[in-house]
C-alpha cells in the first residue's frame, strides 16, 4: 500500500505535560519539572530517538486559557511556561539531528530579535532551526505591552466580519514579519567574512545588505547583527484554519499546519493552499502540508478511548480541539496517516494527549510501524532540517547570480 | 589584626566587535559558531569563573555612511547563544547585556526568568540604555529617546522587569494529582505598572525562578548611571583597570551605597581588563607590543582618529604625523553605532593634547592611536600578573575583573591554566564551587531571603 508515495514527515508538538488539559495529573507525568531543563531535554531526546524530523514548541506572551479570547482564572490546569525559543536553544546541544522549531509570536515582538534569534538557533544546532509563527489576538496580551490595543473579539467569536478584519489584520502584519525575518536572513552573503589580512578587512562590505523593508507596522532597515544562519533560511511554519491564514501559508512559509478532520477535507485544504501557492508564483517550490491530530495511543483496543475518557471526566468536560482527536492504536493511526497522505498531507504534526505516554508511542511503537511499511526513515539521512524535510540550500536573495 | 584577604572574582568577556579582537591571528577561529563560544564557556568554568559576559550592538557599526569592516563583525543573539551554553555548563554564570530601550519589559522578562530556569539559577543581565535613531531603524519604536530620557526609561525598564520577576512567589504550583490543583493562586503572576514609560497590566506567564531574579550589572559611567549603579545593581561593569582610577571609582561608588540603604558587599564593582601573558615579564612586555600593533592597523588608525575629528580622514598618511586641521565640532556623522565617540567630549582639547604628545614623542598618527588608546591592563609571566590582579583587589581597585582575551576562542586558556591556579595558591580564589547560582558565586543574597536593603531598594528604583 501507497508504496509509489514518499516517505512520510513526522513532528511531535510539545506542550506542558501533553495536550489534554488532565494531562498533569497522570503519574507519568511531571508536572513539577516543567520549567526545568531536564524535562525539555527528554522530551525532545525521545523525539529525536523516533527520528522526528522536528519537535515544535508552543509558546504565548500570556497565561494558559482555555477561553479563545481572555484569561480564564482557571487552578486546575497547567498555568506558566518558558519562553519557546530559549528552551529550543536549550535542548540543540543534547540532540544532533532533530530539528527544533519554537513558536514566536508576531503581533508584539520585534523582527530584528526574532530573526537573530532563529538565526543563533540555527548556529547552536548546526543548521536545525525553524520557527513557528503565531498572531496573538488576545486583547489582555496586548495589554502586557501596552504599545497597542487589540480590539475584544465580538460576542460571535472568531467568525464575525469584525473579526475575521481583525484578524486579517494581525495575520497580514505575520506577513510582513516573515518577510523582515528572512531578507534579514540573506543580508549577509555566506561569503561575506573575508578576513583579508592584507588590506586589515574582516568582511566585505559589498556583500552585507540593508533589506530597507517599509510596511504598516514596521519599518527595518538591518542588516542583521547575525551573519547568514548555515541553513541560509532556517524553516518557517504556521499553523492554519482558514483561508486568512492559508495564504500567510502559500505565500511566507515552508510547512503549513492544517486540521482536516477527514480525508475529504485534507483534500480539499491543500487544494485551496496549492491554488494560492501557485497564485504567489510559488509553484516550483516544495511547501509541506502536514495535517496537525491529537493522539491517544495505546496497543489494546479500546485502551485509548477509555484513557480520553478518564482524563474527560478528570478535566470535567470533554476536551475538544480544533485538530482531530484520534483514539486508537499505533496500527491505527498509521492507517490513518497514510490514508490521508494521498489526500496531499506530505507530514504530520502530532500533538500527544499525554506526552509522557504518548510521545513514547509516537517514537517506540508508531514510528517502526511506519517503517516496516516502508513510510518512514529508517536513519536519519539528513544533518540539517532543510535536508530531513527535502529543501534545498536556497540561494541568496541578495546574491548576484553565480554564472556557470 | 590584619584585614581578612578579599576572595576576587574573575569573569571572561567573549571577545567582541571591537579592535581589542585580533581576528588576523592565525589562531583566531570564529566569531559566530557555537563551537567558539562552548569553548570559550569551559575553558573560563575550568578556571572557576563567577560568569561569562556577553555585550551587544544593535546595528552594525559604520564610518563615514559605510558598514565599518576592519574588526570583527557580527555576532549571535544574546538570550539564545547563553542559553544554549546552559547546557553544555554546570556553574559558569551567563551574563546577557540587554537594552532597555529596544525592548519590552513583558518579553525581556520572560526571556531572563527562563534563561535562569533552564541554567539552574545563572542568569545575569547588564541593563544598557541607548538612545540613537540610528540603532532604531532596525526596530518598531524607531529610535529617537531624547538622551536625557534615557536613564529614566532604564530604571522604570528595570523596576516594571523586577515588579514581573516578583509577580509569582515560588509557591503558586502545587501540582496536586488527587485534588486536581495545579496553581494554589488563580491571580499567580498579576500585575499592573502605570507609568511615565510604560502602562501595562496583567499576568506575568514565566513562574519564579531559582535566583528569583537575574543578577542586575550596570555598565555606565555618569554620575546618574553610578548612581542607577547604586541603587539597583548588583554589579558594576566599570572601565576603570588602572589602580588609582579604580580605587578613586570604587571609593566613590561604594560610598553611594548607604543611601539606598545598602552594604558595600552588596555591589561588586568588577573592570573590564585585558592581559598578555609570557613565560617571563620581559617575554610578555615583547608579546603585548606586538598585539598592539595587530590591533591598531594603520587603517584602524585612521579610523579612530575620525572618532575625535569628526571628519574622514582617510587621505592622511598614518605613518605621518596628526591632521593640521580641527576637528568638525558640528554633530557627529562620522561613525554611529559606537560607544568611544561620546568619550571624546572636548575634541579640541583631546586633538592639541594628541598634537603635543605626538609631538613630544615622535609619534606617527598609527603610534599614537596606539599608545593612547592601549587597553592592555595585565601584562606579565603568570605569577606578575597574579600578583598585580590580587593588589588590586585587596587594594580596593575592584572586586575582580571581567578578563577580555584577544584571541577567540582560546585566549583565555593561558589565563585558567596558568594564572588562576597562583590565585588559588594565594587563598584568594576559589579552588571549588561552592553554590549552585550567581548569587552564590558573587556573595549576593537571593531576593526575598532577608537582606531587604538590597532587594527594597532594587524595588523602589
Amino acid at each position: 500500500m501507497s508504496t509509489s508515495l514518499s516517505p512520510l514527515h513526522l513532528a511531535a508538538a510539545l506542550d506542558g505535560a501533553g495536550w489534554h488539559p488532565a494531562a498533569w495529573r497522570e503519574p507519568v507525568s511531571r508536572p513539577r519539572e516543567l520549567p526545568t531543563a531536564a524535562y525539555w531535554a527528554d522530551l525532545v531526546t525521545e523525539a529525536e530517538r523516533g527520528l522526528l524530523d522536528f519537535v515544535t514548541i508552543e509558546d504565548a506572551l500570556g497565561l494558559q486559557s482555555s477561553h479563545l479570547t481572555e484569561p480564564d482564572e482557571r487552578t486546575d490546569q497547567v498555568r506558566g511556561r518558558l519562553d519557546a525559543v530559549l528552551i529550543a536553544a536549550r535542548v540543540a546541544p543534547l540532540t544532533r539531528r532533530i530539528g527544533v522549531v519554537p513558536t514566536v509570536v508576531a503581533t508584539h515582538t520585534e523582527p530584528f530579535h526574532i530573526s537573530k534569534a532563529i538565526a543563533t538557533l540555527d548556529y547552536v544546532s548546526t543548521g536545525r532551526a525553524g520557527l513557528r509563527v503565531q498572531i496573538a489576538p488576545r486583547p489582555n496580551e496586548a495589554a502586557h505591552f501596552g504599545r497597542r490595543t487589540v480590539p475584544p473579539l465580538p460576542a460571535g467569536g472568531f467568525n464575525t466580519p469584525a473579526a475575521q478584519q481583525a484578524l486579517r489584520g494581525l495575520f497580514d502584519e505575520a506577513g510582513d514579519y516573515v518577510e523582515v525575518v528572512r531578507r534579514l536572513w540573506d543580508s549577509w552573503e555566506d561569503d561575506a567574512e573575508i578576513r583579508d589580512v592584507a588590506t586589515g578587512r574582516f568582511v566585505d562590505r559589498d556583500k552585507l545588505h540593508y533589506i530597507d523593508f517599509t510596511g504598516e507596522h514596521f519599518s527595518v532597515k538591518g542588516p542583521s547583527i547575525t551573519p547568514r544562519p548555515p541553513q541560509g533560511q532556517p524553516i518557517v511554519s504556521a499553523l492554519a484554519h482558514a483561508t486568512v491564514p492559508y495564504r500567510l501559508v502559500a505565500r511566507a512559509a515552508d510547512i503549513g499546519y492544517v486540521t482536516p478532520h477527514d480525508r475529504a477535507q485534507a483534500r480539499a485544504i491543500v487544494e485551496e493552499i496549492r491554488t494560492e501557492q501557485t497564485a504567489v508564483g510559488r509553484a516550483e517550490q516544495t511547501l509541506h502540508i502536514f495535517g496537525d491530530l491529537v493522539v491517544f495511543l495505546d496497543d489494546e483496543p479500546g485502551a485509548a478511548r477509555a484513557r480520553r475518557e478518564r482524563l474527560d471526566a478528570l478535566a470535567g468536560s470533554p476536551y475538544t480541539s480544533d485538530a482531530l482527536i484520534f483514539t486508537g492504536t499505533p496500527v491505527e493511526l498509521a492507517d490513518l496517516l497514510q490514508e490521508w497522505q494521498e489526500a496531499g498531507l506530505s507530514g504530520f504534526r502530532l500533538r500527544p494527549a499525554v506526552v509522557g505516554h504518548d510521545l513514547p508511542a509516537i517514537t517506540r511503537e508508531l514510528v517502526p510501524e511506519l517503517q516496516r511499511r516502508g513510510a518512514f526513515r529508517a536513519a536519519y539521512e539528513a544533518d540539517t532540517l532543510r535536508g530531513l524535510l527535502g529543501l534545498p540550500r536556497p540561494a541568496n536573495r541578495y546574491a548576484a547570480p553565480t554564472t556557470v | 589584626m590584619s584585614k581578612p584577604l578579599k576572595q576576587i572574582h574573575l569573569a571572561a568577556h567573549f571577545p567582541g566587535v571591537n579592535n581589542t579582537t585580533v581576528w588576523s591571528d592565525p589562531e583566531a577561529g570564529s566569531h559566530i559558531d557555537f563551537s567558539s563560544f562552548a569553548h570559550f564557556a569551559r575553558t573560563a568554568e575550568r578556571g572557576k569563573f563567577d560568569f561569562l559576559f556577553l555585550a551587544e550592538g544593535l546595528r552594525l557599526r559604520e564610518q563615514g555612511g559605510r558598514i565599518y569592516d576592519l574588526d570583527v563583525v557580527g555576532r549571535p543573539d544574546t538570550f539564545t547563544v547563553l542559553t544554549a551554553l546552559a547546557a553544555v555548563t554546570e556553574h559558569l554564570g551567563l551574563t546577557g547585556t540587554i537594552n532597555s530601550t529596544f525592548n519590552e519589559p513583558y518579553e525581556v522578562a520572560r526571556q531572563f526568568a527562563t534563561l535562569d530556569h533552564l541554567s539552574g539559577g545563572r542568569a545575569a543581565w547588564n541593563v544598557v540604555t541607548s538612545w540613537d535613531a540610528f540603532t532604531g531603524e532596525n526596530f518598531r519604536r524607531g529610535g529617537f529617546l531624547p538622551q536625557q530620557e534615557r536613564y529614566s526609561r532604564a530604571k522604570e525598564f528595570l523596576s516594571t522587569a523586577n515588579e514581573l520577576f516578583d509577580s509569582w512567589h515560588g509557591d503558586e504550583i502545587v501540582a496536586d494529582r488527587e485534588s486536581g490543583t495545579f496553581l494554589r493562586d488563580a491571580r499567580a503572576g498579576a500585575f499592573v505598572h502605570r507609568g511615565p514609560h510604560f502602562d501595562i497590566q496583567g499576568q506575568f506567564n514565566v513562574p519564579r525562578s531559582p535566583q528569583g531574579r537575574p543578577v542586575i550589572f550596570q555598565a555606565g559611567d555618569s554620575d546618574e548611571g553610578r548612581e542607577f549603579a547604586a541603587s539597583s545593581a548588583d554589579a558594576i561593569f566599570s572601565r576603570y583597570a588602572a589602580r588609582e582610577q579604580g580605587q578613586a571609582f570604587y571609593a566613590d561608588v561604594k560610598g553611594r551605597l548607604a543611601r539606598y540603604g545598602r552594604e558595600r558587599d552588596q555591589l561588586l564593582i568588577l573592570p573590564a581588563a585585558s592581559f598578555v601573558l609570557g613565560d617571563t615579564d620581559a617575554e610578555a612586555e615583547e608579546l603585548a607590543r606586538e598585539v598592539r600593533r595587530l590591533q591598531v592597523s594603520g587603517a584602524t588608525a585612521i579610523k579612530h582618529l575620525e572618532f575625535v575629528w569628526n571628519r574622514d580622514l582617510s587621505a592622511y598618511d598614518p605613518d605621518g604625523p596628526l591632521p593640521d586641521i580641527d576637528p568638525d565640532l558640528g554633530e557627529h556623522t562620522v561613525a554611529r553605532g559606537r560607544a568611544q565617540v561620546r568619550m571624546y567630549r572636548d575634541p579640541l582639547a583631546t586633538a592639541r593634547e594628541w598634537r603635543e604628545l605626538a609631538a613630544a614623542n615622535k609619534w606617527s598618527i598609527r603610534d599614537l592611536v596606539i599608545e593612547t588608546g592601549n587597553r592592555q591592563n595585565f601584562v606579565g609571566s603568570p605569577a606578575t600578573v597574579a600578583d598585580t590582579i590580587n593588589d588590586f583587589v585587596q587594594a580596593d581597585a575592584a572586586d575582580g575583573f571581567i578578563l577580555v582575551p584577544h584571541i577567540t576562542p582560546g585566549g583565555l586558556d593561558p589565563f585558567a591554566d596558568r594564572v588562576v591556579p597562583l590565585l588559588q595558591e594565594r587563598g584568594v580564589y576559589r579552588t571549588e564551587y561552592t553554590g549552585t547560582t550567581l548569587r552564590d558565586h558573587l556573595g549576593l543574597a537571593h531576593p526575598g531571603d532577608g537582606r531587604e536593603g538590597r532587594a527594597g531598594a532594587a524595588r523602589s528604583a
